[in-house]
């Protein structure tokens, strides 16, 4: 039992990092009805730009505060992804406004390679660190319950925490902010929103910066855990079933699939795996989705897809 | 000035509706394929054949079956590395396990259990399109690179994993060496290429296009989505699947699943994005670009560096290929969304009015 439990909390720790990936994903999808193939090279390159700055900042400056340095590195992180957020939406999408969800998925995989191969020339390509203090041990709750209790690891806890509470930031952010209005009611409808005067080119730097900024904050997490490394992109590749899952356009879908997810992968890698050999993690959430997909395309909280002539 | 078809008149349908209607591109071809064929092996070097051409012929096949899919049928695909991996080790199973099988019947029953893995992983298709597709084929990818990684029958239970395949003849020839080799892939490649050529601009060829530019529309005037769909998922991956059989057999030798990684389905994709979608040209003309550029680079871009006194090394070269990959995709899909293939035929144009434009 307790080794259940610790797989559950060890999938629901892993699921809700999942879904901060996944959180980018839909917030430009739901804005601009791009599916964003580059949100893992965002996270990469956000977390290369964190991780060097914090490395560069006291080398410059001779800086000695640990925790100054990592915030400066932060702000400059901040910048760069509005920056590229800024150049992505006059380079790329203001010339494929109107075209079909197709052409922009391929245009987002162009984006992924272009900032993969721009993040690794400008930063490095080696493995780096980012120490932003996080508790790296391992502690044990529910003992009094269970003989030996639950193994859980501080890290996983508090990346589930920060992830909470971006969430929060988020939805109030859509619900209560002028321009949290404006984002939805672009996402609704694009003409209807430019006809009332909502400036679509600005919607969309902000919609992008603000998913640059999820992918700082992922990339923060993933890369104090297992380093930052080119390897990172793949993370945008296991958080894809988790939105097919939750449902393409839903914030909430995002969170929940990716506890399915997490919890799902976990449990199976455990209790299933061994019976054929192992290493069965990623595709069978890519299964999970897929399976959805037959029964329920739009995903749990997705609108319904509807074809018109 | 030659290029002209004054005085070619078509007296039946027959002529009026063959590939190259025009008698030039005709024999152009003609030569093309002879030259390839016969003049080639002469004029080309043993480096030449391993590291460009018959990557290129290889490759060229694959792009063209993922083209016939992305293209023609309009349904985005992520897993034609998965085919190619099915292909290239269903054909090593037949291979090795049934005695005395001749190549190319082993190659062809890789395409073969390829369209079954294709038509499986193509019923989504039915229900879903565009990105959520995209998703769905991607499960075909990690699928499948697992499956080849741990399920020991597929690869003989080796234990390295790795397959390898030697001793290639076709009734008697024996295929060593490279220019050997390049012949083979390129009768392969040249009788798929009519094959695909004929098949798009047959019905269903037409079918495919019709679903492809609208697919509500294209089933309320009768044609069967289903059937459409994916007789294009088979016929794709069937070509792909031949291809990924002769790239495990010929090029490589011995393989293993990376061969086949996510990076090969991108790397097709790409070939059709840049070559041209819906142009069985294109498929050419984007292998071609997609081998010779990272080639290309790594000649160029140390020399370049040399010049200006900047050592570069063979990472910024790889990171430069990513840069140049990433934005030449988004450059094709906002000014020439129909690749390579439109110029070629914008420069045909103008070359039937040349030198007198008026």
């Amino acid at each position: 039992m307790a080794f259940f439990l610790e797989t559950l909390f060890g999938g629901l720790m892993a699921g809700m990092l999942y879904s901060l990936v996944a959180l980018g994903f839909v917030l430009i999808f739901k804005a601009s009805g791009v599916f964003n193939f580059a949100q893992g090279a965002m996270v990469l390159v956000a977390a290369l730009c964190m991780a060097r700055f914090a490395e560069w900042i006291p080398a410059w400056t001779g800086l000695e505060s640990k925790a100054l340095a990592n915030l400066m590195a932060f702000a400059v992180s901040v910048v760069f992804m509005f920056l590229l957020a800024w150049v992505i939406e006059r380079l790329v999408l203001r010339h494929l406004v109107n075209q079909e969800g197709v052409t922009l998925l391929m245009a987002t995989l162009g984006i992924t390679y272009f900032i993969d191969g721009f993040g690794q020339t400008l930063f490095g390509s080696d493995i780096y660190k980012i120490d932003v203090g996080m508790p790296k041990d391992p502690v044990f709750i529910l003992d009094s319950l269970f003989e030996g209790g639950v193994l859980i690891s501080q890290e996983d806890v508090v990346a589930a925490l920060v992830a909470a509470v971006l969430v929060a930031a988020l939805s109030v952010f859509f619900q209560k902010t002028g321009t949290g209005r404006a984002l939805r009611a672009v996402a609704d409808d694009h003409q209807a929103a430019q006809s009332i005067g909502i400036p679509l080119n600005r919607i969309w730097v902000i919609v992008w910066c603000v998913a640059g900024i999820t992918a700082l904050v992922a990339g923060i997490i993933w890369g104090s855990k297992l380093g930052v490394q080119f390897s990172l992109t793949t993370v945008a590749l296991r958080a894809l079933p988790v939105i097919i899952l939750g449902g393409l356009t839903s914030v909430p879908g995002a969170i929940i699939g990716g506890l399915i997810i997490g919890v799902g992968e976990k449990l199976s890698e455990v209790y299933l795996g061994p019976l054929v050999g192992g290493g069965i993690e990623i595709w069978f959430a890519y299964m999970l989705a897929l399976v959805f997909l037959l029964f329920r395309p739009q995903g749990l909280f997705g609108e319904k897809i509807i074809d018109r002539v | 000035m030659f290029y002209r078809e004054n005085g070619q008149f078509k007296t039946s349908y027959r002529a009026d509706q063959q590939i190259f209607a025009i008698a030039q591109d005709r024999w152009a071809i003609v030569a093309i394929v002879a030259f390839a064929a016969i003049g080639v092996p002469f004029l080309v070097d043993e480096y030449l054949f391993r590291a460009i051409l018959i990557p290129f012929l290889i490759l060229s096949l694959a792009a063209l079956g993922v083209n016939i899919l992305v293209g023609y049928c309009g349904q985005i695909s992520l897993g034609s590395g998965a085919f190619m991996a099915v292909g290239a080790y269903m054909a090593y199973n037949t291979y090795v396990r049934v005695e005395g099988m001749p190549l190319i019947v082993a190659l062809l029953s890789g395409g073969f259990f390829a369209t079954v893995v294709g038509i499986f992983f193509g019923i989504p298709s039915l229900r879903v399109k565009g990105l959520y597709l995209a998703v769905a084929t991607l499960a075909a990818q990690f699928f499948c690179d697992w499956a080849f990684l741990r399920i020991g029958w597929f690869t003989n239970n080796n234990p390295s994993g790795s397959v390898s395949v030697s001793d290639l003849a076709v009734l008697g020839w024996t295929i060593n060496t490279p220019v050997e080799k390049y012949l083979f892939c390129l009768g392969f490649l040249v009788v798929f290429g009519l094959l695909a050529k004929n098949l798009v601009r047959s019905a269903i060829g037409r079918e495919w296009m019709a679903i492809r530019d609208m697919d509500v529309a294209a089933a309320v005037i009768g044609i069967r989505p289903m059937y459409a769909k994916l007789s294009a998922f088979a016929v794709s991956s069937f070509i792909v699947g031949v291809a990924g059989a002769l790239w495990g057999f010929v090029h490589l030798g011995s393989w293993e699943p990376a061969a086949f990684s996510i990076d090969r389905s991108f790397q097709l994709l790409f070939m059709v994005i840049i070559g041209g979608m819906g142009s069985i040209m294109g498929s050419f003309f984007g292998a071609a670009f997609i081998v010779v550029l990272p080639i290309f680079l790594n000649q160029v871009l140390p020399a370049l560096g040399a010049m200006v006194g900047v050592d570069i090394s063979t990472a910024t070269v790889s990171h430069t290929e990513y840069m140049i990959f990433g934005a030449l995709i988004v450059w094709f899909l906002i000014v020439e969304p129909h690749g390579l293939a439109k110029l070629w035929s914008i420069g045909k144009q103008k070359l039937r009015l040349w030198p007198f434009p008026h």
